[in-house]
């Protein structure tokens, strides 16, 4: 028996128990072992004056046990001090039978209120749309109200500074194309096909595709965190209560400055993604460079980098409108920021990739 | 005995110069108060004191602890020796009330879950709150009912002490005047030291003991108010000298006159 808490003396008509040491968070476990056994058949005896130092854990175990033993002997406590039954009647005020409520609800709840959050969220969306357009609409009755400085800042963010990141991705994939398609082409001595292969492919698809994936990962993001923290820090509540719409100075300009910058950084992906396949059809097929841009001028025509361009500014306009409304749906805690950025990540890449599908599908039974 | 030893720190940002050896002292059992303007550094001497930050040079030592030498495991007991009360609560907000103040119980200690439960709920009302708060999440909570919750969070190990950033920032009078009345509970009941950065006179001139007032990068006055009310460094002229904290500390006094006659 633990006889450092706790000491238990059987007598001719009652039992003595003696309190020892530290009655803590720490001892309580052990001496809640011991006191367990006890199985009262007599009167009890308690004695608390050998106990050195006490918290709340352990004067809880004695009011716990105590009570125990109440119920069927009588129990007489002796040799507390008057810090001890102090501290007692403070914990027996608050030691009270109210339960806190369960928060644990079932799987028909969660389905419920999941798919409520999913009808508030649309219904949310369809209002933050009409808010975008009713505030674009509003600059045709006044056009000064545009935030100039704001988007050019904004066009600096998220188009001059993602070019490195976009040159070296769009890069990469240019060349990766290159280099797995020549081993193939080789096989049927078709190797200048290269050409038209990457040409084609990285202007009107590739080209768009990855430089909207980079800027929604690494913009729409950006703006989902940025309006996020500006709404938990009431930043935003704020701007309303001085009359400075959210959608004019938050919004639009983040939109336009996406839909400015977007098809310029596709123009430079194009570029350096073709750089990229000339560099691996020479180590690999031995196509010098004016072979390769003499075959590129002949066999890819405008309209496929026109069509790469055009998607720019939907894709971007995309990206803004989802990095802004997630913003906006952060509520306020801390938590729901990174869920908010996630979910503008996942969802921005979704459409942009969704998007691509539908205009790949479209434009060829057009015959473009 | 001390309970905190501050020896010439100094604090420094860039050439920006918060504290100029600063030296106090806490005693062990008391209620300390640090004052001071804004911008003074109090925020930052409490940081100092919390291992949040390190001072540019001096010496911190909390509970026998020296900061600048103590080791991991030291540290780590020492956190659990003391609790701390953040102004604007710092709860984890995507915890439950009742599990932020169960996380600490359950990392460091092997009490049994309903035991566990049985201290929450307890602390819960200690604090003044009901019951079903503790389901509660901290964005559900009205700003009165965080600063209790993270009181509750703050008692959850039995502190020896305990420091509290503007405690009764941001309560109503009432809910104010109770809290110190459970910080000077507390204290008697379980011996814990005290550390509260506060601007509440009422505060000041109920619940504590001694305090010190920062300014101009210094000490310029410590002690009881008796002893900093003697000094005369413009700051102090200002906050005490008053109008209306002469008012205010004639009201109180005078109850506690009234208190000691009956």
């Amino acid at each position: 028996m633990n006889e450092t808490h706790l000491k238990i003396e059987q007598h001719q008509d009652f039992i003595k128990i003696t309190s020892f040491g530290d009655w803590t968070l720490y001892t309580e476990p052990a001496i809640d072992k011991v006191i367990r056994e006890i199985k009262p058949q007599k009167d009890i005896v308690w004695d608390l004056s050998n106990i050195t130092s006490f918290d709340s854990a352990g004067v809880l175990l004695f009011i716990k046990y105590l009570k125990n033993f109440k119920k069927t002997n009588s129990v007489k406590v002796i040799g507390y001090t008057e810090e001890q039954m102090r501290f007692y009647t403070l914990l027996q005020t608050h030691n009270n039978d109210d339960e806190i409520p369960s928060r644990d609800k079932n799987i028909f709840h969660r389905i419920g209120k999941e798919t409520l959050v999913r009808y508030e969220e649309f219904t949310a969306y369809l209002n933050f749309s009409g808010h975008v357009t009713l505030s674009f609409l509003r600059y045709f009755v006044n056009p000064r109200n545009f935030r100039y400085k704001e988007m050019m800042y904004h066009i600096h963010k998220s188009g001059m500074n993602a070019l490195l990141i976009v040159a070296l991705t769009s890069f990469l994939v240019g060349l990766v194309i290159s280099y797995q398609s020549s081993v193939q082409l080789a096989k049927f001595g078709a190797e200048i096909f290269i050409v038209d292969m990457a040409g084609i492919s990285i202007a009107r698809e590739l080209g768009p595709m990855i430089t909207a994936i980079v800027v929604a990962g690494r913009s729409g993001s950006a703006y989902t965190a940025q309006i996020g923290a500006m709404k938990i820090t009431e930043e935003i509540s704020a701007m309303r209560t001085m009359g400075f719409d959210p959608y004019y100075f938050l919004v639009l300009p983040r939109v336009f400055a996406l839909m400015i910058a977007l098809p310029l950084l596709i123009f430079f992906a194009d570029i350096v993604g073709i750089m990229g396949s000339m560099f691996a059809a020479k180590m690999e097929l031995n196509i010098s460079y004016t072979q390769f841009i003499n075959r590129l001028q002949e066999v890819v025509d405008a309209k496929h980098f026109w069509i790469g361009i055009i998607k720019g500014p939907i894709f971007a306009m995309l990206i803004a409108l989802i990095g802004c409304f997630r913003g906006l749906q952060v509520s306020d805690d801390t938590e729901s920021i990174g869920a908010q950025t996630t979910a503008s990540v996942v969802n921005s890449i979704f459409v942009v990739i969704a998007f691509d599908a539908l205009f790949s599908v479209l434009l060829t039974q057009w015959g473009i | 005995m001390k309970a905190i030893e501050v020896r010439d720190i100094v604090t420094q940002f860039g050439s920006t110069v918060i504290h100029d050896r600063i030296s106090l002292d806490i005693n062990q059992g008391e209620i300390y108060g640090i004052l001071g303007e804004s911008g003074s550094g109090k925020s930052l001497l409490m940081k100092e004191m919390n291992m949040l930050l390190e001072p540019r040079s001096g010496k911190i030592k909390v509970l026998g602890y020296d900061l600048s030498t103590i080791t991991y495991r030291e540290a780590q007991s020492l956190r659990q020796q003391w609790g701390i009360l953040f102004q604007f609560g710092a709860l984890f907000s995507s915890l439950t009330v009742a599990e932020n103040i169960k996380l600490q119980l359950k990392e460091y200690t092997d009490i049994s879950p309903q035991m566990c439960d049985q201290l929450v709920k307890m602390k819960i009302s200690m604090v003044g709150l009901p019951a079903r708060t503790g389901a509660l999440y901290p964005s559900e909570l009205s700003g009165g009912m965080v600063k209790r919750a993270a009181l509750a969070r703050a008692l959850a190990m039995d502190p020896k002490l305990l420091f509290l950033d503007e405690p009764t920032s941001g309560l109503d009078p009432i809910g104010a005047r109770n809290f110190d009345k459970l910080i000077l509970e507390l204290r008697d009941l379980l011996g814990i030291t005290v550390v509260m950065i506060t601007h509440d006179l009422s505060s000041i001139y109920s619940i504590i003991d001694r305090f010190c007032v920062l300014a101009d990068k210094h000490v310029v006055a410590e002690g009881t108010l008796k002893n900093v009310l003697q000094s005369n460094h413009p700051f102090i002229e200002r906050f005490f000298k008053n109008e209306y904290a002469q008012k205010h500390y004639d009201k109180i006094t005078k109850k506690k006159k009234i208190k000691n006659v009956q």
